[in-house]
């Protein structure tokens, strides 16, 4: 995540606001930036996280995140090694190179459970010396469900899946609605035994939304879709959602602006990647709009709307005043 | 200012944009109908009960009855717990409760309504809610009824705007500078009927009056091309495969009818 966005933004993983929509827009600019920065924010913060990434690999978000390398804390899960359960990660995964071992052993358990003590502080400060949160340990540890959407569309198209897929609607000609995406959420994050009440709330990431419309959904059915998973993730649950989807601007794209639109109107935050209007520029890539909507208090002190420019450098971005780039100072 | 909204009643338009919220505005008129002691129902759509009754103290909860289409719309989660008929059957519903009859209807929002139902049916429910008060025949009991409607400008183009501006008495549209909000305040007036009729052919400086000699005349005029009846059923009669044609040739007062051909002096 980025130091100096959650200065704008006024928050930090440890005091998250809850049940909130986050919607992030781009428009002739990339803001994927902002997917990875609040993915990595969210695992931060010790929340079960889904995301549904419809665009890119699972690979691509975890060396992103592992580049941009913004880990100065503590791995997240050390804070859990010291307890005296038997946690079910990782100890299995570790136990392997013990032969058969019999887990209800308790000598044996105790001792399986010291070496994997001693093999996951290991692996914590490699992380750390790497520098970033590994997305396949915040997968296996159950803390991260992650939908990869172009490994499963391969799968939905080339057999027959037996039982309801969350991408069903690409096998059908004519899907109403995202009815099989909004249950794989809520199954993903709905709360399970007392092993994962650790986790903070849960959170929805979603990469992005505008894909949703490119595969065939109407734009009605894509607002149902977050209508359902605000009902249950953020009215629920108290968790938050994250959304990204592509501003157009010329292209006439009627769905996608009634999409934008009425997410805008969903949401409580608008975080808005604008190009710069005078073109490309080699020290401020683009500036970034704040809005702040829909308060449960009233914060006169605060601007409803504020903009930013930045630069996204190889491991942060750095964000300014308009005008005040480093490189012109 | 709320008062001379909810004054008119009928459909009171809340227009608001992404930059310009209207909910609160919604709920400050709710709050101000439930301090009057009115009865309240909220159709919430877009957001939850419990984020929709913040800032309502008991007093005002307590009059302010919120059907909950925002949890689960569609019956998604299969529970059977829908209302029949959906958000519009819970409207029209409303119409036919009598006890207490609802004096103020707050639907949050008409934009979504549009969005998953035809403008057409919205315009007509909202039409029956309007004249609610004349359902019954008895011109007693005809209650003035406040229907707020909140919707978001963007969402909609503009021929659904233009007809449910046309149904509403009251529009109320959101904007604001960087320093300050504003509302701009469309009342419509009920129009008045005339009292009198209006002679238009007096105080002209022409004739426009007929004497009865004038108006004999025309009555007995004869229009030219007009056909007689035997032309008439002739062409009523006529087959389309005749074998000869008929040539029918009505002669008005000026025809000089002579059966000699003009032609017969000729020498050729």
């Amino acid at each position: 995540m980025f130091p100096e966005l959650n200065n704008l933004l006024n928050t930090t993983p440890d005091k998250a606001e809850q049940g909130k929509l986050t919607l992030l827009c781009d428009a002739k600019t990339d803001g994927s930036f902002l997917v990875h920065h609040f993915l990595s924010f969210y695992l931060k913060a010790n929340c079960k996280v889904c995301f549904v990434a419809l665009v890119q690999s699972f690979s691509h978000y975890n060396i992103v995140g592992q580049k941009l390398g913004w880990n100065s804390g503590p791995c997240a899960f050390e804070a859990g090694v010291g307890t005296t359960e038997l946690n079910p990660w990782p100890w299995p995964l570790f136990l392997s190179p013990l032969g058969h071992h019999h887990p209800r052993n308790s000598t044996l358990a105790c001792e399986a459970q010291a070496w994997a003590s001693v093999l996951l502080a290991r692996y914590c400060a490699h992380m750390r010396r790497l520098g970033g949160i590994s997305l396949t340990v915040a997968r296996e540890r159950g803390q991260l469900v992650f939908l990869e959407a172009l490994k499963s569309s391969v799968d939905i198209f080339f057999q027959t899946p037996s039982e309801p897929q969350p991408l069903q609607f690409l096998r059908e000609a004519s899907a109403g609605d995202l009815r099989p995406l909004y249950a794989f959420v809520r199954e993903a994050l709905k709360p399970g035994d007392d092993e994962e009440a650790s986790w903070r709330p849960p959170v929805l990431l979603v990469d992005d939304l505008s894909v949703l419309l490119s595969l065939g959904m109407g734009a009605v059915a894509v607002l149902d879709f977050i209508h359902y998973c605000r009902a249950t993730v953020c009215a629920e649950l108290k968790g938050n959602i994250v959304a990204l989807v592509h501003d157009r601007g010329d292209a006439e794209d009627e769905e996608n602006d009634l999409l934008l639109s009425g997410l805008s109107h969903q949401s409580h935050l608008i975080l808005r990647a604008e190009g710069l209007a005078t073109g490309f520029c080699k020290d401020v890539h683009g500036q970034l709009r704040i809005l702040w909507r829909r308060p449960s208090k009233p914060t006169a002190q605060r601007d409803p709307s504020l903009t930013y420019q930045y630069k996204i450098q190889d491991k942060t971005a750095s964000f300014f005043a308009k005008g005040l780039s480093p490189a012109v100072l | 200012m709320l008062e001379s909204l909810l004054a008119l009643g009928g459909l009171v338009l809340l227009r608001d944009s992404v930059e310009w919220e209207g909910r609160d505005l919604l709920k400050a008129l709710i709050k101000k109908s439930a301090l009057c002691g009115e009865q309240v129902h909220v159709l919430g759509c877009e957001v939850s009960e419990e984020e929709f009754r913040e800032g309502f103290d008991s007093s005002i909860n307590s009059r302010v009855v919120y059907h909950d289409f925002f949890r689960d719309p569609f019956n998604w989660s299969k529970t059977g717990e829908a209302f029949p008929g959906g958000p519009l059957g819970a409207l029209r519903a409303m119409c036919r409760t009598t006890d207490p009859r609802p004096s103020t209807i707050a639907l949050d929002s008409l934009s979504w309504l549009l969005l998953h139902f035809p403008c057409t049916t919205v315009c007509q429910t909202l039409h029956t809610l309007r004249n609610q008060g004349s359902c019954c025949g008895d011109s007693s009991l005809v209650q003035q009824v406040n229907v707020l409607g909140l919707l978001h400008e963007e969402l909609h183009g503009p021929g659904p705007l233009g007809a449910l501006s046309s149904l509403a008495q009251t529009e109320v549209t959101l904007g604001g500078t960087m320093i300050q909000a504003s509302a701009h305040i469309l009342y419509r007036k009920p129009r008045h009927q005339p009292t009198h009729q209006v002679d238009p052919t007096t105080h002209l400086t022409f004739n426009l009056r007929l004497s009865k000699k004038e108006r004999e005349t025309r009555d007995n005029l004869t229009l030219p091309f007009q056909f007689s009846s035997e032309k008439q059923q002739a062409l009523l009669r006529s087959e389309p495969n005749q074998a000869s044609s008929h040539i029918l040739y009505e002669p008005d007062a000026y025809d000089d009818l002579d059966p000699e051909d003009p032609d017969d002096d000729l020498d050729v």
